[in-house]
């Protein structure tokens, strides 16, 4: 397991490490400078500014400069917004969309399984179809479109829920919504078919002949077994979620991480895409890390089989 | 249990009896070929085929809706912004007199050449990539496996996001992102169908004869692992569409003047709480409609061409 | 035949039944059982009207052909056949003199595990693997008695002991991915019995098992039996696990039982067509100069069974009569009976 640790660890770094210098390439690749604008037109001013963001040095000084930025997660100052750091930025921004996406994620599953679930028990039941119906739907809406179909009835037509920021739980309803039902869509599928194999599983018949109830047998036998194929998933999902917080937080105008990565990406603000991009994918990488613990305790056969004599 | 019958037991019954061991070895349903039967079984499928034929109707209306109108797609007509849906324009106009109906159509096509451009390419690419990492296997192998997993640790859209900013905004750069990240899923496929299929007695059977390696790949191993790879293939097309929206959306895509749905969509968005329904309303039906017809298609072909469910 | 030391008084044994008499009591009795299954092709009739009983510590084998309905029947009695597709059209499971056929799913379940349980083919499918050994074992227990964790562990510790596992305190923690497939089965064993159910039902116990290790699993089997006094049902194959451990034996063919009789008659006197040609098909090392003899062609279509005997296309000697109408049961014997037009008044001397 130690051992396991380790090199998914050495792995992530190496994502990591590649998705930056990638980034960094990329952003120098782009011809002319961030101070192409009118405002800025003046050479003098130019090149002092590009001074002191240090950007007159060389690319291999610059890279040096970029990678020691990262390890000490010092981005240096916005470009656009000069009272702002990178860091400031992502300090303001990252708790909301940190909780919009765990507030999703949650959402998500936990109705994605239950969905999925009663659609298994009630295998070509009305139940099973209306579930999966639902579920085709949601994984073929966009989840911007949801998102402004959602505003223009519940807060322009029906005036139920109000349809921007970030507040009030009522303010949290539209947008986990529309950033969820995709993933959850997903979630329902998935589970639905790996719970209807589970269950024609000789564990869950051998469950049945010793006379258990079926709500234990469903949640005790099946439903730990069911999950594994959603867990594989997760990561891919967060990912979705991830991006799916750019357009959910421009639309509904909340100030997370997603929005500043999105202006700074229209004005072409070099220090925060880069700092968001690094930091998006470290934290995107930590969660695919922490997924495959998560399944490595679901399956205990994954966490046992370096430490013990497999017998069979 | 009880006989009724038994008294009608007549004494001539008992005579030894003609063998007759074919009837019994009968074999119940005549076999098919494999696309064959795929059709038959995908021609069951309802929903998968009424998504079928929406997507031919959305294609002949795409190619043909913007050579037909009156409206061109830039034209604008600032005295008529914002129309409701009329006889005149059918599904009214946006805040630059743009009629709505032929740009939902040119839309359209965007989607599907993204979409279908986007397939294709990952479709090439793929089959290469994993043909070669799959057929040669051993280190080569080790190594390009190596690289797909790294790659499949990146958040896609953020790597498009990031080469749509370095490369600027427009079809062919929605396009060439999305393969630059997209192929690594279908080569996968690809390279574990023919792990599945190389050792098969028929490839051990054309390399005795000194066939070459390519012409094992091209003439045995390609068409027994079409399956999978077509869903794959009809799954990637509505995941570039949504792409394309979204970056649209985003402002990094197709600009206007020229329509996309995720431009209209994104055009429409300050103007969703006055009341002009139609301009959110046509792009989002239609965008949602398409990736439906072609995710149900795909569950479809995927049931279908499954030989591992067929019985 | 007779078992002397008979512990098992779990049953609600009259205390007046001694002896041979005990063994004598009727604790299970089939009658006409039907059973279907509807598929996409069409209804199966997967169980045609069987009909047996079984005694207390008896062990009744039934064999027959992959497919010939012999696992439906164990599940039917077990009350574990899926509704839909499978339904029981027809017929009585008496069980200490109820049906369970009438029972709702809530009485059954008081049963099952409790009174009937099971054992399955595969012991690296039939165990979950994510739950500990502990757990699956115990958890029946503390569903059908209030008792506690404790009492609970106890009782799981002697029965792994009873099934020859050893140090079981310890593998009660484990994970049935780290026991080999022998002793996974022994660990379904102990699942089986830790209730002390009157009748067992073995589903193919040892087929997926080494050979060496089924020699060990019916050992355990018949000591269990000797200890406890539990009726099995064995559902088989393979002849060779019969002759061990069975007492009476029916064959199915193509959802009927067409032979039943007590070991002796069926192995040494097998009067069925159908019988015999199973035997033949079998190597014995007592009759080395005995070529083997293959059952020629396939089981029937159980979507349109024929009306007489299933087996007449297969049969070296059938007769017009056995494809038209299907053949009364003869008794042989008290024990012995058999489904086949032979045994006919009329049909003697026919195949001289």
């Amino acid at each position: 397991m130690i051992q396991y640790i380790i090199k998914r660890f050495f792995m992530m770094v190496l994502t990591v490490l590649l998705i930056a210098t990638l980034t960094f390439f990329l952003m120098h690749a782009i011809p002319g400078s961030p101070f192409d604008d009118d405002r800025t037109s003046n050479p003098t001013i130019q090149e002092n500014l590009e001074k002191y963001y240090k950007l007159d040095q060389p690319l291999p000084v610059q890279y040096a400069n970029y990678l020691k930025a990262i390890v000490t997660f010092d981005f240096g100052p916005s470009i656009k917004k000069p009272n702002d750091s990178v860091n400031s930025l992502l300090a303001r921004g990252f708790p909301i969309s940190f909780e919009l996406g765990i507030i999703t994620i949650l959402v998500a599953v936990l109705s994605g399984v239950t969905l999925g679930t009663l659609a298994a028990l009630r295998h070509n039941g009305i139940i099973d179809y209306l579930a999966m119906t639902f579920a085709v739907i949601g994984i073929s809406i966009p989840n911007f479109i949801l998102a402004t179909l959602l505003i223009q009835i519940f807060a322009g037509e029906l005036k139920w829920l109000p349809a921007a920021t970030w507040q009030s739980p009522l303010h949290m309803i539209l947008p986990t919504l529309a950033l969820a039902t995709g993933p959850m869509a997903i979630i329902a599928r998935l589970t639905r078919s790996s719970m209807l194999e589970v269950l024609t599983q000789d564990y869950i018949k051998m469950a049945r002949a010793k006379g258990l109830k079926p709500s234990r047998i469903i949640i005790r036998h099946a439903l730990r077994n069911a999950m594994m194929p959603v867990v594989t998933i997760m990561g891919t999902m967060l990912a979705g979620i991830l991006t799916g917080t750019f357009v959910i937080e421009r639309i509904f105008a909340i100030p997370g991480m997603g929005k500043y990565f999105v202006e700074s990406i229209n004005n072409r603000d070099y220090p925060v895409i880069m700092g968001s991009t690094v930091f998006y994918s470290a934290f995107l990488v930590f969660m695919l890390f922490l997924v495959d613990i998560v399944y490595g305790i679901l399956d205990p056969r994954i966490k046992l089989h370096k430490k013990e004599g497999e017998s069979s | 249990m009880t006989n009724l019958k038994e008294v009608e037991i007549k004494d001539e019954w008992f005579k030894p009896k003609a063998k007759n061991l074919e009837k019994a070895e009968m074999v119940v349903r005549p076999s098919l070929s494999y696309w064959a039967d795929a059709w038959r079984k995908l021609k069951k499928n309802k929903l998968a085929m009424l998504g079928m034929f929406f997507l031919i109707f959305l294609a002949i209306m795409a190619i043909f809706v913007p050579i037909f109108s009156p409206y061109l797609v830039t034209a604008t007509d600032y005295p008529s912004q914002n129309k409701a849906p009329s006889m005149t324009h059918w599904f009214g106009t946006d805040e630059a007199g743009r009629d709505v109906f032929t740009r939902t159509w040119y839309g359209a096509r965007i989607s599907l050449f993204v979409g279908l451009m986007a397939a294709l390419i990952d479709f090439f690419i793929g089959i290469i990539y994993g043909g070669i990492s799959g057929y040669k296997g051993g280190k080569v192998d080790l190594i390009m496996m190596r690289i797909i997993e790294v790659l499949y640790g990146l958040p896609h859209l953020l790597v498009v996001i990031l080469l749509m900013v370095v490369m600027g905004s427009s079809l062919t750069t929605i396009i060439v992102a999305l393969t630059i990240t997209g192929w690594v899923g279908m080569a996968r496929i690809v390279r574990g169908q023919v792990l599945q299929l190389k050792n098969y007695e028929f490839v051990t059977a054309s390399k005795s004869f000194g066939a070459k390696t390519s012409r094992i790949i091209r003439k045995n191993l390609l068409p027994n692992t079409m399956g999978p790879i077509i869903v794959q293939m009809t799954l990637t097309v509505p995941s570039a569409i949504f792409a394309e929206a979204f970056l649209s959306f985003l402002g990094l895509g197709i600009s206007a003047p020229f329509a996309s749905w995720g431009v209209m969509a994104n055009d429409a968005l300050p103007v969703i709480l006055s009341g002009h329904w139609w301009r959110l309303f046509f792009p989002a039906f239609f965008i949602s409609l398409t990736m439906f017809a072609f995710n149900v298609l795909g569950d479809g072909l995927q049931d279908a061409l499954d030989p591992k469910l067929r019985g | 035949m007779l078992r002397e030391q008979v512990l098992h008084n779990k049953s609600t044994g009259k205390p007046t039944f001694e002896g041979k008499e005990r063994m004598e009591e009727k604790i299970l009795q089939v009658e006409d059982l039907q059973v279907t299954f509807t598929t996409f092709g069409g209804v199966v009739q997967a169980v045609r009207g069987v009909t047996f009983d079984l005694h207390k510590g008896e062990t009744l084998a039934i064999v027959g052909e992959s497919g010939c309905g012999k696992s439906v029947t164990s599940n039917a009695i077990m009350g574990l056949i899926p509704q839909p597709p499978g339904k029981i059209t027809n017929g009585k499971v008496v069980f200490k003199g109820k049906d369970l056929t009438s029972f709702k799913k809530s009485d059954l379940r008081k049963i099952q595990g409790l009174d009937v349980s099971m054992i399955f083919q595969d012991p690296m499918t039939a165990l979950n693997p994510t739950m500990t050994i502990g757990e699956q074992l115990t958890e029946g227990l503390r569903t059908h008695h209030k008792i506690s964790r404790v009492e609970a562990k106890t009782k799981a510790i002697e029965m792994l002991l009873l099934v020859g596992i050893s140090n079981p305190s310890e593998r009660l923690n484990q994970y049935p991915h780290q026991f080999s497939g022998g002793m996974r089965q022994r660990i379904v064993i102990a699942i089986a019995l830790i209730c002390e159910p009157t009748l067992l039902i073995a589903d193919e116990p040892t087929t997926a098992l080494d050979v060496t290790i089924q020699a060990q699993i019916l050992e355990l089997f018949e000591e269990i039996q000797k200890k406890t006094g539990v009726s099995i049902i064995l559902i088989t194959h393979d002849l060779g696990v019969v002759a061990k451990i069975a007492d009476r034996i029916a064959v199915m063919y193509a959802g009927k039982i067409i032979e039943i009789g007590t070991k002796r008659e069926i192995f040494y006197e097998p009067t069925h067509p159908y019988t015999k040609g199973l035997l033949n098909s079998v190597p014995r090392l007592d009759l080395v100069e005995e070529e083997l003899e293959p059952i020629e062609g396939t089981p029937p279509d159980l979507f349109a069974p024929p009306a007489g005997c299933a087996f007449t296309a297969r049969c070296p000697y059938a007769m017009e009569v056995c494809n038209l109408v299907y053949p009364v049961a003869t008794s042989l014997s008290e024990k012995h009976k058999v489904d086949c037009w032979l045994q006919d008044e009329r049909a003697k001397g026919l195949f001289n």
